[in-house]
């Protein structure tokens, strides 16, 4: 799936939010294409959040538009908010109500007619399978359930394109898999545009046909998982992990003195090292010994999203995630070098 | 097709609020609780008609000559002691002297006392007015008013009676002339509905305003901001429903729980407090209405204004506290010195509170209350036009 030669379903135009002197979404383009899972990848804190908020009409621009539908979200939000679904972090349902009450609130508030609403509800209620506890006030429900509630509550208008904030934030693992599994049936059956937001990698890797890199409110970079693992390791790119012992402060400065090397980070002892050479294996250990480090171990590894993100942000988004940094102006714990000249 | 979605809308946003607001027990429970305590509180601690009951007072008489209390002085203390055992107000003991007397008032032992002068008989006989000198106790102010009104009330009277048989006697008219003579006028204190004055007569249609407006000016921002807090808010924001349908919807079922909350305070003040409605049922809900019609403003105002349920709180007791006492839930406002009666006169309570007296009370009808029915309205009216274009500025932030 690549945007060449479609008409975008959702088109972003320099889309800016500020608060205060913050500026949390910075000229953000890109184009979602009809019946596309699209993915916001990036560490907490990144503007993803905000981004589905504009485009779900809670949130003005600051500057910029976007098109979603076919709806500007500026000057017709009612229409954009008749188009669209929102699955949000924080769960939109009200604990007192059952999950059909639920269901059914919203699906009147689409102005879903009565009959069709109520076969609706049975339909994603079944398809969830919950059934069984379609009259139980949601407040008994475990994470799990609660999320296949909230998911298919913003499925209840019949959306053409929805909006998921972080949908497996806080699950199980079991349910993670549940509501990926449904997330991906959803648009296959129903040919349902989604935008997803997530921080977990793997996610985007298994879900996503396309993935937008954000960093502190910017578009790293675009493409599919494949292509942007591509960006980083064509015409044989190697990327070597390194484990030294006592490396000084600058280790990835020196390594990245070697001509072959693209690009170098580190964290501590650990330096990641993209050689632009194949088979440099050698090559980066002889690096190694030429600037008098030792090693403890090393590998060649193939390149993930975590890479991606890395070569093109300088930034580790794991240690961003788990240290729960805040990205306004911070820095991540890998200092980088080199530069983001891919070819 | 628009507007009846508009309608739809709110109504539907009501119900689930009512709906939630049904399945809370706790809340229920409150619902009654929270005006039993009110009325409970407030009913028995401030003073009613009846606080005075065996007050100790003490009787010093110093009219003593030769060792020998005179007679004048011994007929008007037995007249007090026996006064003062059929009203049961006060409980006379009789005290050696004046100091002893400020003494035990000092300790708190007596409420107050009664001091006939040196030479009370010797005066009387040579035709002047005894004198009789009430002590009271400054520190409890509210009693000692109503100890020296009594006291001098009851000294007064025996003092009519003795002059009318004085009368009837050296002028020879019967007793009917002679109390004519001695007091020409009679005075009779009649009020307007039968039954006496009662103090929780007084505070249930006061308690009753309060509560039923309280609960849509502290409702309302309540529910939005726990909405927005909880995240249900975006979902509603994000559907295709008018900002115009959402505050009407969440105000429908605030004044569906006021008036509920109103209905029980008043069954509770009927039932357990013996108060009765004077005037049409009808209009008592009426007024209710009105009262939360016209607080509608304020609650819109708060929830656009406090981003977050604190805030919303700190704003809500901020209003709260002055309004409770300036507009005569308690006190009656005319009690209140002039720059305060100024204060009262701003808050759309008071008005809720003075027309819902009247018509409890007093019996009125609409026609007796149209001035306070037009400022409520006015008063709505405004903070309506105020608030909503507030309000839909802050949703779209």
């Amino acid at each position: 799936m690549t945007s060449s030669g479609q008409s975008c379903n959702i088109e972003t135009k320099g889309l800016t939010k500020k608060f205060g002197g913050f500026t949390a979404v910075d000229g953000v383009d890109f184009c979602v294409n009809e019946g596309e899972i699209f993915g916001l990848l990036g560490p907490n804190g990144a503007g993803k959040s905000t981004i589905i908020r504009m485009l779900t009409t809670l949130s003005m621009p600051t500057s910029g538009t976007a098109k979603v539908a076919g709806h500007d979200i500026v000057k017709e939000p009612h229409k954009v908010r008749e188009m669209v679904g929102i699955v949000s972090e924080k769960m939109i349902m009200y604990d007192r109500l059952t999950p059909r009450e639920n269901l059914r609130l919203f699906g009147r508030l689409y102005n879903v007619p009565g009959r069709e609403l109520e076969d609706r509800i049975e339909e994603l209620l079944t398809i969830v399978n919950m059934t069984k506890w379609a009259d139980t006030q949601i407040g008994k429900f475990s994470t799990g359930m609660r999320q296949r509630i909230n998911v298919v509550r913003s499925l209840v208008s019949k959306p053409r394109v929805v909006f998921m904030d972080e949908p497996t934030l806080g699950l199980d693992p079991q349910s993670t898999t549940e509501i990926r599994k449904l997330i991906q049936r959803l648009n296959r059956s129903d040919g349902l545009t989604i935008i997803l937001t997530t921080h977990i990698m793997n996610e985007a890797d298994v879900l996503c046909g396309r993935i937008g890199l954000i960093d502190k409110g910017r578009i790293a970079a675009i493409g599919s998982p494949s292509e942007l693992k591509d960006k980083i390791s064509e015409k044989g790119r190697t990327i070597v992990d390194l484990d030294l012992i006592d490396p000084p402060h600058d280790a990835f400065d020196r390594l990245r003195m070697a001509e072959f090397v693209l690009s170098a980070a580190q964290v501590e002892n650990r330096v990641k090292v993209i050689v632009s050479r194949e088979n440099a294996f050698e090559d980066v250990l002889e690096a190694v010994r030429k600037n008098e480090m030792r090693l403890r171990n090393a590998s060649v590894m193939s390149p993930s999203l975590e890479d991606v993100f890395l070569h093109f942000t300088g930034r580790s988004m794991v240690e961003e995630v788990k240290d729960r940094v805040p990205m306004a102006g911070g820095h991540g714990p890998w200092r980088r070098s080199g530069s983001g000249r891919v070819r | 097709m628009r507007i009846t979605h508009l309608l739809k809308h709110s109504v539907w946003i009501a119900q689930k609020d009512l709906i939630e607001f049904s399945r809370n027990r706790m809340l229920l429970v409150m619902l009654i609780i929270f005006p039993l305590f009110m009325m409970v509180l407030t009913g028995y601690i401030f003073p009613t008609g009846n606080t005075l009951r065996d007050l100790p007072i003490a009787l010093v008489n110093q009219d003593m000559n030769e060792g020998i209390y005179g007679n004048e002085s011994v007929t008007l203390i037995g007249d007090l002691e026996e006064m003062g055992q059929r009203s049961g107000s006060f409980d006379f003991r009789t005290t050696g002297s004046e100091s002893e007397a400020r003494d035990l008032i000092t300790k708190g032992k007596m409420s107050g006392a009664v001091i006939i002068g040196k030479d009370f008989t010797e005066d009387i006989i040579s035709g002047e007015q005894g004198t009789v000198t009430v002590l009271y106790d400054q520190s409890k102010p509210q009693i000692s008013l109503q100890v020296m009104a009594a006291l001098d009330s009851a000294i007064a009277r025996i003092g009519t009676q003795k002059a009318v048989s004085t009368v009837n006697r050296t002028i020879g008219i019967d007793k009917n002339a002679s109390s004519a003579l001695v007091t020409p006028f009679k005075v009779g204190n009649k009020g307007t509905v039968p039954g006496n004055p009662s103090y929780f007569q007084f505070l249930a249609p006061g308690i009753m305003m309060l509560l039923v407006m309280f609960s849509v000016m502290q409702g309302l921002p309540r529910a939005i901001s726990h909405e927005k807090e909880t995240g249900t808010f975006d979902g509603i924001l994000a559907a295709p429903t008018s900002r115009f349908s959402i505050i009407m919807g969440k105000t429908l079922a605030q004044s569906v729980r006021g008036v509920t909350q109103g209905g029980i305070v008043l069954l509770l003040a009927i039932v357990l407090f013996g108060v009765k409605v004077n005037g049409p049922i009808w209009l008592v809900i009426g007024l209710m209405l009105l009262g939360i019609f016209s607080f509608i403003g304020v609650g819109i105002i708060i929830t656009s204004i406090a981003s977050d349920e604190e805030t919303a709180q700190m704003f809500m007791m901020l209003l709260q506290f002055p309004m409770m006492f300036l507009s005569g839930v308690f006190f009656p406002v005319e009690q209140m010195p002039w720059y305060l009666q100024y204060a009262s006169k701003a808050l759309p309570l008071t008005y809720a509170i003075q027309a819902m007296r009247k018509v409890m009370v007093l019996g009125a009808g609409v026609q007796d209350i149209l001035t306070e029915v037009v400022i409520l309205f006015g008063f709505g009216t405004v903070l309506l036009f105020v608030s909503i274009p507030l309000f839909k500025r802050a949703m779209s932030k």
